[in-house]
């Protein structure tokens, strides 16, 4: 009853898309309007938390290495720690802006999970690329959370920040288990779907 | 006219082009979706769903997108767009 390993990631592109439209309206409006309503202030950072949670059992039913434990392990943990931060901001728990930093470095350590996690090269598959692809889109989107601690008012960190979940959802949403990327498919693969 | 109205009608017509921009990207995302849809229609398994199991029944990623755009043009979008045009009244 376990779905496959592309519905997993669809599944977490819808989540990712969910949270960037959101992420987007903030940088658009800013946060002093977003923060009007208790209940919106919440949002994002709970769906940010949710994720990490959700990354739990993905850890746990689809680990078919080490590394792939440790790098899904990883992604729960810092997911949920950024989660976690922002909530206790908005709630007032946390004073410090340094907690802020949570989010970078949730960003940060994904994506040298999945760089690191993935063995094969960018042109082995489909699944294999984005791997790469989602690796360094996510060290390079690191920078906009990192930046906008620095610069709370810019709204082209938020938004910067906002663009590259999009991105990510659509990379998850491009996964397939066993695909040719720009007419390429390594033999070792093994038979690719539609 | 006074600097100061010129700079408050400045602010006006900032936050209503702001709560146009939000008001798009529900159904911008929902178009996505299905322009997506039309583009790949097989990744949509519930057009042909014999033979398919149940996780390709239930996970149609255009429909995802097209419910995203859904969901926060119907509860995240409105609160927005009405806290924007609050602000303009005061």
């Amino acid at each position: 009853m376990e779905p496959p390993a592309e519905h997993v990631h669809w599944l977490f592109a819808t989540g990712f898309l969910l949270l960037s439209l959101c992420l987007l309206a903030r940088a658009i409006v800013g946060a002093e309007v977003w923060d009007r309503r208790a209940w919106r202030a919440y949002l994002w950072p709970s769906l940010l938390f949710g994720l990490g949670v959700l990354m739990w059992p993905v850890m746990v039913f689809f680990t078919n290495s080490s590394i792939h434990m440790i790098a899904h392990g990883a992604w729960a943990q810092t997911m949920m720690l950024a989660g976690a931060a922002e909530l206790g901001l908005v709630r007032g728990k946390l004073h410090n802006r340094a907690w802020h930093l949570a989010l970078p470095l949730a960003l940060a350590v994904s994506g040298i999970a999945l760089l690191v996690h993935e063995q094969n090269g960018w042109l082995f598959a489909r699944a294999a690329f984005l791997h790469h692809a989602l690796g360094w889109a996510a060290l390079i989107g690191a920078v906009f959370p990192l930046l906008a601690v620095f610069q709370p008012r810019r709204r082209a960190w938020a938004a910067g920040l906002a663009l590259t979940l999009v991105v990510l959802s659509v990379f998850l949403y491009s996964d397939r288990d066993v695909a040719p990327i720009f007419g390429h498919l390594s033999e070792r693969a093994g038979p690719p779907h539609r | 006219m006074s600097t100061q109205l010129i700079s408050e009608r400045a602010a006006a017509r900032s936050r209503s082009a702001r709560a146009r921009l939000v008001g798009l990207l529900g159904p911008l995302t929902m178009l996505g979706g299905v322009a997506w849809a039309f583009l790949q229609p097989y990744r949509i398994t519930l057009l042909h769903p014999h033979d398919q199991g149940f996780w390709w029944l239930l996970v149609e990623p255009p429909l995802l997108v097209v419910g995203v755009g859904i969901v926060f043009a119907l509860f995240v979008a409105p609160g927005l767009i009405e806290d924007l045009a609050e602000l303009d009244e005061d």
